[in-house]
């Protein structure tokens, strides 16, 4: 039974990483466009200039 | 920007954006067929749109301040992190209740039992929260609504496992407490996701008509945004345009179109020194106006009061899932409330009575109820967005379902707004040789209806020479050296006609009329006999004359209609037929509608509509035809059905488990198995919608 005090903080532990990876895109507003990124993926166009504020 | 659709055109007009030196940067959002862009202030919308046209894409300004979309993410977004937090501990907590459920005994079941309590308490505090809010603010007002019993499950729920952990005892509803607040989690983010995605293409809609208007100044015309207008300005309108205040016409002549103000088809007269009404249309020449009424004092505006009143004389209708939870709520306080009572007496043990009103409550607790209603009207909402119908008001398909009596207004509802020749058959091809060529050079509705007529019948136009168009008037020429005029009846020495008409004299002989019907909506004809082959009663109202509106009905199979009505005879004539006991459907456009869609039972209005008309309505219906109408009337029969079926499987679940929990059989693991199973039929039952 010992294992208990490994595993069950290392569930834990993934568990909110994946937790936080989910808040993080939450936060960075990656829900905004979901077509549009999946569709720019496809794009062969690269943008190595972007304008400059 | 609605055609776009791929990789490709993103690409193509965030390059055709960048390029143009005046703006920063651009980004597209393909969800949402929008484009943000950030320029020079001195940048306008329409020289961004003329970029966006010239790579090749239909594009339309939206007004900013109409699309308060900020507001409502945050609250989707607030609602989705809850759930995920909710949902993360639920997870954790499973994984350890199953060891608990397979037998854990002693210090590891305690340990558990501890570690549980751990993950749930502050995740329960968190993602719970918006119960425990409407909760509170129900039980303030004196009110017990669905979030009662809700709350008081899960903190009782909470409570007694808290106490059962300290005495190592073997029942602990961590798992139930959080599974629950996920599952009702769920539901409210459903209900969410479905308000706000008919929220932001009503809002959409509003946005289109960017408020702008010509200011007549000192030096020229200048662009000004229709809320900076104030009385005493003149202002300039072109044809086609729309009146953007209320006013009186200084200068020019020129034809205006009512029909959407009032119903009627025949468009008007203007002169310098009538006044006209901010909605009408101005046709054929230029007009200028001095504004006498700006905004909120507007004829439109004055029109929203009217509405208000209607809408607050509406029986207030109350939503299958309301009165479920009236029924529902003090059944459960009331049940749990005697188990724990009986089990005190019976056993003299606080903890067991604690224990058993806690399973009581968690068994009855509504959580299948809570995601009933909204897993349907997602499915159905969505299904019928599909179609081109936007549900804006969250109980009008249930109101849809009910509906036995259909009006229809005429003008723009039934009919599309634009003309069609009737008479071409009875007309002299040289008569109508000219006519042609006198039409063509006009931009007059009648004038594109006989040029599309004519064209569709293979005739080429006569020679007429020297065209012009006598603004409010017609279009006049020259053919064999006659003199040949085609417009108004008393312009061109024509005589009465019932029948919306446009008359053609050449030289000193009589005139001959073309005659006019409104042309039908597609599906219209579809629409109306779905309905009534579906046993509903269909009526026509229109502010139109009695003439067309009688031929109208004639054509359709219309047996019930109602000419010359006002906004007021409208709603009137359907608060008399709701005295009647009939649940109106009300379909219709105009501001002579908006009284009337306000007070009938539930309303639509098509998404060419006024702004006040639409704002009024229950659902907008997005596409140009009619016929999904009938088809929203079955789904939205089949989405009550299935609400109730969704209330029966909950209700058979609880019956089943209740004198479980009551006789004190109820163990957490029937507890869970209860909840997920009930939760999980409902959302099954609810998708067969799709």
């Amino acid at each position: 039974m010992n294992v208990l005090t490994y595993l069950i903080p290392i569930s834990l532990i993934l568990g909110s990483l994946g937790l936080a990876f989910f808040v993080f895109t939450i936060r960075s507003n990656q829900y905004e466009d979901p077509e549009g990124d999946a569709q720019r993926i496809l794009s062969g166009e690269y943008d190595d200039k972007p304008k400059q504020e | 920007m609605p055609t776009i659709h791929c990789a490709a055109c993103i690409a193509k007009i965030e390059k055709a954006l960048a390029a143009t030196p005046s703006i920063h940067s651009a980004r597209v959002n393909l969800t949402l067929k929008r484009v943000s862009i950030e320029a020079v202030p001195d940048m306008t919308a329409a020289d961004a749109k003329a970029v966006v046209e010239g790579a090749g894409y239909e594009a339309h300004e939206l007004d900013s301040t109409a699309l308060s979309a900020t507001q409502a993410d945050r609250a989707g977004r607030e609602l989705l992190m809850r759930l995920a937090v909710a949902g993360f501990a639920a997870m954790n907590v499973m994984l350890l209740s199953i060891a608990v459920w397979s037998g854990a005994e002693g210090p590891t079941r305690d340990l558990f039992h501890w570690i549980s309590a751990a993950i749930v308490l502050p995740a329960v505090a968190f993602s719970a929260q918006p119960f425990f809010r409407n909760a509170w603010s129900a039980l303030r007002a004196g009110q017990l609504n669905m979030d009662v019993p809700i709350s008081l499950a899960i903190a009782l729920a909470l409570g007694t496992s808290l106490w059962e952990t300290t005495l190592s005892g073997e029942h602990a509803y961590f798992d139930a407490a959080i599974a629950l607040t996920f599952f009702l989690l769920a539901g409210r983010y459903l209900d969410h996701r479905t308000r706000a995605v008919a929220r932001s293409a009503a809002q959409e809609l509003t946005a289109l008509e960017v408020p702008r208007a010509w200011r007549v100044t000192a030096d020229g015309e200048e662009q000004v945004p229709v809320a900076e207008l104030r009385v005493g300005d003149l202002i300039h309108i072109r044809p086609g345009g729309r009146m953007p205040v209320d006013g009186e016409i200084t200068d020019g002549r020129s034809e205006l179109d009512r029909s959407l103000l009032t119903g009627e088809t025949l468009p008007v007269l203007a002169e310098p020194g009538q006044a006209v009404s901010a909605g009408e249309v101005n046709l054929t020449g230029p007009l200028t106006i001095r504004a006498s009424a700006v905004g909120r004092d507007t004829s439109l505006h004055r029109m929203a009061d009217l509405v208000a009143i209607a809408e607050s004389g509406r029986s207030r209708y109350t939503s299958l899932a309301d009165k479920a939870a009236k029924l529902y709520a003090p059944g459960v306080h009331i049940l749990s409330a005697l188990a724990f009572v009986g089990w005190y007496l019976y056993a003299q043990d606080l903890r067991v009575a604690l224990n058993i009103a806690a399973a009581v409550l968690i068994i009855t607790c509504p959580c299948a109820l809570g995601l009933a209603v909204p897993a349907v009207t997602t499915a159905a909402s969505g299904r019928l967005f599909k179609q081109g119908l936007l549900i804006k008001d969250a109980t009008a398909l249930e109101r849809l379902a009910q509906v036995d009596t259909v009006v229809f207004d005429k003008t723009g509802t039934l009919t599309a707004g634009t003309p069609e020749l009737t008479n071409l058959d009875h007309l002299d091809t040289r008569a109508v040789q000219i006519a042609l060529a006198l039409a063509e050079g006009s931009q007059h509705p009648l004038s594109r209806a006989v040029a599309e007529a004519a064209r569709a019948a293979g005739i080429a136009p006569a020679d007429v020479t020297g065209c012009r168009e006598v603004p409010g008037h017609g279009t006049e020429g020259l053919w064999n050296g006659q003199r040949v005029r085609f417009g108004r009846s008393a312009w061109a020495g024509g005589g009465q006609s019932e029948e919306t008409a446009a008359w053609l004299s050449v030289g000193d002989a009589p005139a001959i009329a073309f005659t006019f019907t409104d042309r039908l909506r597609d599906g219209a004809a579809e629409a109306v006999a779905a309905f009534q082959t579906a046993g509903k009663r269909v009526i026509l109202m229109s502010g139109d004359a009695p003439h067309p509106v009688e031929s109208l009905a004639n054509r359709l199979g219309i047996d019930t209609w109602m000419a010359e009505a006002r906004p007021e005879d409208k709603a009137a004539r359907i608060d008399a037929l709701t005295a009647e006991g009939a649940h109106v459907l009300m379909v219709g456009d105009g501001l002579n509608d908006t009284v009337a869609l306000a007070s009938a039972h539930v309303s639509i209005s098509p998404a060419s509509a006024l702004d006040a008309a639409r704002v009024a309505s229950d659902i907008v219906l997005l596409g140009h035809a009619l016929t999904p109408l009938p088809e929203a009337a079955q789904t939205a029969h089949k989405a009550t059905r299935r609400i109730r079926e969704n209330f029966t499987i909950a209700t058979w679940y609880n019956i089943i488990a209740v004198p479980l929990a009551i006789a004190g059989l109820c163990s957490p693991l029937i507890a869970a198995l209860a909840m997920s199973a009930s939760s999980i039929t409902v959302s099954l039952n609810a998708l067969r919608l799709r």
